[in-house]
């Protein structure tokens, strides 16, 4: 009963964000100076010209009744078309989703990696020359934010000692036998390694750099649930009992260590989404962050509100997956 | 004469700053047999507790001294042998249920964990075992019990399943840090009764944390009374209770209300009793010296 009041509300505060997140995206990218029309037309096009193109998308009603259209057309499933590709944003938006999904979620299995190795070998080493190195590394990785790590990352493994691909998302030479856009997930479902490796090779970059700020977050954060966790009285009984301080930290404190780090980390995931904007664009990588500064570049107003749509409600579903983990994980919550 | 577990001249210090916190400390306890340790707060009750089974906090160390368990020194073995012999032959009845389980494990394995990964029993073994040791506390439909989280339990349970679990791997030693204080008045003499039964039952022998000379006088055959870490009296509990011989222990049982006069209140520690200990201590800190013959 409880449960089902709460997804109620949740769901409802979700479609009020979106709703204002839509209203927001598509009043300001009217406002803020540049034509898309402009953008289409070789220079020196007529006013009539101009005005035509105006009246085909709709740019030449108030914003207000623009909004209105807008809105109700996504109602029907309908984001309109792209300005400047002439294809339908939905369709456009849906392809380049996959490649975005599978560089964050890569970018955060490989934080969680770093980041909780991190925190449980300083919790192991702690108060000795390991633990001050790693916050050490932590701060660095604090203060760095992920397109310089990008570029780092480049100077690295792209030109000093040259191992990894610095730009794209896969080689154009390779036949790609996929169905869908989740080229790392059907190439492993489809037992491919070898495409599997390329792509890889493309995304350990990016992915690296947006995993190296939110690693030294969750190192931090889990370092310090554990330092605390490790003092408690049931890991001293567990000691007492002939554990070793190993074998404490990573049965006895790690599953209370989680939790309180989770909500954080579930915070973070959703910048380092943000992150992939910029990120993508620096390695080339053909995900949507990408798209969007193409889409801004071009003054695509369609396609600009379908991706920030998208976005948003790819967050929302971040939030709503940390919730349901924080309960799944939580035995005073699952019983309740 | 050997104990099962003998404490020989074991002092130990604050790393840091260098404060003593145990002064060549000698402790006997045969098999079977109870030992209380008592003392004012912050004596080092605990602190002998937790060398004993091998966890002192970081920060403290052990300057000299031996604690042989089963005869064996726990300083001069490895210390995976350490961690290996304590938790095989030593167990720990914490002082609070409420904290002392661990909040996202289930019952049974918290009870069968040293069973299986410690002693190396099988899976199934143990579970009949920690089947068997949860009815010996009278918890009842012990199955249904050990597929639950601690926080679906009381206090009173929660300890009675923390003794089923010191009690499980059949130790020979177990130590008891104040196994009472932080249950309900009401359970607390059940608790009692249980821990004594079951050492009784079982032949284990005892090392009892309390500041309750009564408890003292209901579960213990001798007793330690420790002031700041130092033993002022080590003496059999018929003896401590029909004459003491420390004035510090005089002090204690006179501060203890009696059950047999009601009219008697709580009364601090006079203050010429305390400047006495103190400066006995003080005599015999002078006098050590690390790794010397003279101890206090
Ligand atoms: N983790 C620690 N780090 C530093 N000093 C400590 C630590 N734990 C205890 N001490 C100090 O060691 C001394 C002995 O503490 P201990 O816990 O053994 O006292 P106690 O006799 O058990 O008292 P209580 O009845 O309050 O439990 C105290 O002076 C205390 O301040
Ligand atoms: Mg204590």
């Amino acid at each position: 009963m409880m449960l089902l009041r709460q997804t109620v509300s949740r769901l409802v505060t979700t479609l009020i964000t979106l709703f204002g997140v839509a209203v927001i995206v598509f009043v300001v990218i009217r406002v803020v100076p540049g034509n898309p029309i402009a953008m289409m037309l070789p220079p020196g096009a007529s006013e009539a010209d101009i005005e035509r193109l105006k009246t085909l998308y709709g740019l030449d009603k108030s914003i207000f009744e623009q909004f209105i259209i807008w809105f109700s057309n996504v109602l029907h499933g309908d984001f309109g078309t792209s300005i400047s590709t002439r294809q339908p944003v939905l369709s456009l938006v849906l392809d380049r989703l996959p490649a975005t999904l599978e560089l964050s979620i890569m970018a955060l299995v490989m934080a969680v990696a770093i980041g909780g190795t991190l925190a449980v070998l300083g919790t192991r080493f702690r108060g000795r020359k390991t633990e001050a190195g790693i916050d050490v590394a932590n701060g660095i990785g604090l203060s760095i934010p992920d397109f310089l790590w990008g570029l780092a990352l480049i100077l690295l493994f792209g030109v000093l000692w040259p191992v990894f691909q610095i730009s794209g998302r896969v080689s154009p030479r390779l036949e790609l036998p996929f169905t869908s856009q989740f080229y790392l997930f059907e190439s492993l479902l489809r037992l491919r390694f070898d495409i599997m490796a390329d792509l890889l090779s493309h995304m350990f970059m990016p992915a690296l750099a947006l995993a190296l700020p939110l690693a030294a977050i969750i190192s931090q954060l889990l370092k310090l649930s554990l330092k605390e966790t490790v003092n408690l009285d049931y890991s001293v009984l567990a000691r007492t009992k002939g554990y070793s301080e190993t074998k404490v930290i990573l049965s006895e404190a790690l599953p209370n260590s989680i939790l309180p780090t989770l909500t954080l980390v579930g915070v973070q995931f959703t910048f380092l989404i943000g992150g992939t904007v910029i990120i993508e664009r620096l390695f080339s990588y053909e995900g949507l962050g990408n798209m969007a500064i193409d889409a801004v570049i071009n003054r695509d107003l369609p396609l600009i509100q379908g991706i920030v749509i998208l976005f948003a409600i790819l967050f929302t579903f971040v939030n709503l997956a940390v919730d349901m983990t924080y309960a799944f994980l939580n035995p005073k919550l699952r019983h309740a | 004469m050997s104990g099962f577990l003998e404490i020989r001249g074991l002092s130990a210090r604050l790393a840091g700053t260098g404060q003593r916190l145990l002064r060549s400390v000698d402790i006997s306890l045969p098999a079977g047999c109870v030992r209380g340790l008592v003392g004012e707060s912050g004596a080092g009750k605990s602190m002998i507790g937790k060398a004993v089974l091998g966890v002192l906090p970081k920060a403290v160390e052990i300057i000299e001294g031996e604690i042989l368990l089963d005869g064996q020194d726990l300083q001069k073995v490895s210390p995976a042998e350490r961690r290996r012999l304590i938790g095989a032959k030593a167990a720990l009845i914490p002082q609070d249920p409420l904290t002392a389980l661990n909040p996202s494990r289930r019952i049974g394995p918290q009870i069968t964990d040293r069973l299986v990964d410690i002693l190396g029993w099988t899976k199934a073994r143990a579970t009949t075992r920690a089947l068997e040791v949860l009815a010996e506390v009278s918890i009842p439909e012990p199955e249904r019990i050990m597929r639950l989280y601690p926080h679906e339990l009381s206090g009173g349970m929660r300890q009675r399943i923390l003794i089923a679990s010191a009690f499980a791997a059949e130790p020979k030693l177990i130590v008891a840090d104040e196994p009472t204080t932080a249950l309900d008045v009401t359970v607390q003499k059940q608790i009692l009764k249980l821990i004594s039964e079951l050492q009784a039952r079982h032949g284990t022998a005892l090392l009892f944390v309390t500041h309750d000379l009564g408890v003292v006088s209901k579960v213990c055959d001798t007793l330690s009374v420790l002031y700041a870490g130092k033993v002022v009296e080590d003496t059999t509990v018929e003896r401590f209770f029909a004459a003491p011989q420390h004035g510090y222990s005089s002090a204690l049982l006179a501060a203890t209300p009696r059950h047999t006069d009601p009219s008697s209140s709580l009364k601090p520690v006079p203050h010429e009793v305390l400047e006495t200990v103190a400066a006995e201590i003080a005599a015999s800190d002078a006098a050590w010296r690390p790794n010397g013959g003279a101890r206090g």
